[in-house]
């Protein structure tokens, strides 16, 4: 089973819900998709890390071949090549490493060499595996990183996968949708919340993938979350309380369900009723 | 016109809420929210004429005509964005392609076409001498940077009121908070005290310096953990960068909120603490350069 947990606005409880199901779940795969700021290896710190660097292509030119014909730059969409005063410059950070130039070019003056964007570490915390993609700062896109994640799912089918999604409703995310059999969706009870929901809502139906929502932060008063899931028939797979001890423990980077036996039997009863839905 | 960015590198930890509540505060004529993805300040601010609206037309994708298209897999094998489904005529993921036109040169029939794709929709608010834009991207599509980038010209040049802006970013460290940064004055980072807040606020912090611009901090919901609130304020103190205040865990921010208030609009304690927060960026943001 490959769950991908995701919330149109961040900081509902992505990681906290992926984390922890993972954790009561046996001998299970934990990946972290979110590249730009991945955070569940805070949790889990993972021990035998192994790191795999991901590179994308850029171009590299040879002045003395380049005649100056201007092809590539006319070619590029994205603006990333230059010709000034009797040089052509590479914009890396615009650079989307499509190839394009390299095949224009006539004098066969552009190269390509590799570029760094960021690294995929893996490593274990007990008996889950951990995955975590992460992009290096100042770059622009870390898909190349969540690709080869995806490429590990689904190659991997003996462990159960969670896989922790960026925030929003991007490419980003949907290429993390593509590669799971079920969407979590997890939403918090503000006007916010309840907006965002309903972007990923359409996401995933827009996907036509099978999800459910596991409404986190509940407390006294309106959940205006779990009345939009009610009015459209999201199935609310189950409730995580607003609770000032879950939000100290989580804070400080520990598992809940790893140091609170409460804590342990809530994620164990969500794990079993996604495992529910998942199977419908 | 100096502009201030909020950011927070972690999601959901009250950006909207303090750049809502900025808003307010200052009487702002001129803002805009740059979370394209997931654009929620409008919920907020009261906007009370409806918005012009515009589509957003990004770089144009690939279309491969299937009476053209000879199968020989030539597209499919330059495409570096897993973009052409190899089937008994390719076709194209429009959600992958990024518009490069690659498969278009490689083609040996002129099969492929570059066609206009409408990535997302602006929307401008406008009422005597406010200003507010603001988009929402389309599902699935990855130009949001060059979205942010038009959100913000847009802005600029709609603005009557020219002293300052507010601009609410998105979360993360890509493409649209590099778009977000480029040409603003100041940013103010809302933290949120967590292993997780600090590790995000410490990658945005990174990406915001490659921009050379003022950054400011400030700690929501400090009390759920004053220990790690401590090691942020420490962290600022250390990195040389302004530490504005701490908001304090508040039940009634979510009430005001959902009765779409912004929380300096109701008597609670966050709102209290957000207005000297407010107070003292505002004075970072306009102070004369030496």
């Amino acid at each position: 089973m490959k769950i991908a947990v995701l919330s149109g606005k961040g900081g509902t409880g992505k990681t906290l819900v992926s984390v922890n199901l993972a954790s009561v779940s046996e001998g299970s795969c934990y990946i972290d998709c979110d590249v730009e700021e991945p955070n569940g290896h805070l949790f889990f710190k993972p021990e035998k890390i192994e790191q795999e660097a991901i590179t994308v292509k850029i171009p590299v030119v040879d002045q003395d071949r380049c005649t100056g014909c201007r092809a590539c730059v006319d070619f590029c969409a994205f603006n990333a090549l230059a010709y000034i005063k009797d040089q052509l410059l590479v914009f890396e950070e615009i650079c989307h490493s499509c190839g394009g130039c390299v095949l224009v070019c006539p004098e066969d003056a552009l190269s390509e060499k590799d570029k760094a964007i960021g690294s995929i570490e893996r490593g274990i915390s007990e008996d889950v595996f951990v995955h975590t993609g992460i992009m290096n700062t100042g770059e622009v896109s870390g898909i190349p990183i969540v690709d080869r994640l995806l490429e590990e799912i689904a190659l991997e089918s003996e462990r159960d996968i969670f896989i922790d999604g960026p925030p929003g409703t991007a490419c980003i995310v949907m290429e993390t949708i593509k590669g799971a059999d079920f969407c979590l969706l997890v939403a918090e009870p503000t006007l916010f919340g309840a907006h965002n929901l309903q972007m990923v809502h359409e996401l995933v139906a827009l996907m036509e993938k099978p999800f459910g929502v596991i409404l986190n932060k509940c407390q006294e008063g309106e959940n205006l979350s779990e009345i939009y899931a009610m009015e459209h028939g999201i199935p609310i797979i189950g409730r995580i309380p607003f609770d000032e001890k879950l939000g100290l423990i989580n804070s400080n980077g520990e598992i809940v369900s790893r140091v609170d036996e409460g804590y342990e039997q809530l994620f164990a009863s969500l794990l079993k009723a996604t495992r529910k839905a998942a199977a419908v | 016109m100096k502009q201030l960015l909020i950011l927070s590198g972690k999601g959901g930890t009250g950006k909207t809420t303090v750049a809502s509540a900025f808003i307010h505060l200052a009487e702002a004529k001129t803002y805009a929210d740059c979370d394209v993805d997931a654009p929620n300040l409008h919920l907020i601010t009261g906007e009370k004429k409806a918005p012009l609206k515009e589509d957003f037309f990004a770089l144009p994708l690939a279309s491969i005509d299937p009476d053209l298209c000879i199968a020989c897999g030539i597209c499919y094998e330059h495409c570096r964005f897993h973009s052409i489904l190899p089937k008994e005529v390719y076709t194209v993921d429009p959600f992958a392609c990024e518009g490069c036109g690659v498969c278009a040169f490689v083609c040996p029939v002129e099969a492929v076409t570059m066609v206009p794709d409408a990535a997302g929709q602006l929307m401008l608010y406008k009422e005597e001498d406010r200003v507010f834009s603001t988009a929402q991207l389309k599902m699935g599509k990855g130009t949001s940077g060059l979205l942010v980038a038009e959100v913000k010209k847009r802005m600029r040049e709609g603005a009557v009121e020219k002293e300052f802006a507010i601009i609410d970013g998105s979360p993360g460290i890509g493409c649209p908070v590099i778009a977000s940064l480029s040409g603003v004055d100041m940013v103010l980072i809302v933290a949120e005290p967590s292993i997780s807040g600090m590790s995000d606020m410490e990658r945005v912090i990174d990406t915001a310096m490659k921009f050379g611009v003022k950054i400011a901090v400030c700690v929501n919901k400090y009390d759920v953990n004053q220990e790690t609130t401590e090691k942020i304020e420490d962290f600022c103190q250390k990195q040389n960068l302004h530490f504005v205040g701490l908001i304090p865990f508040d039940k009634e921010a979510v009430r005001s909120i959902n009765e779409g208030k912004t929380i300096v609009e109701t008597d609670c304690p966050s709102g209290q603490a957000v207005k000297a927060i407010y107070e003292k960026t505002m004075d970072l943001l306009l102070e004369k350069e030496d």
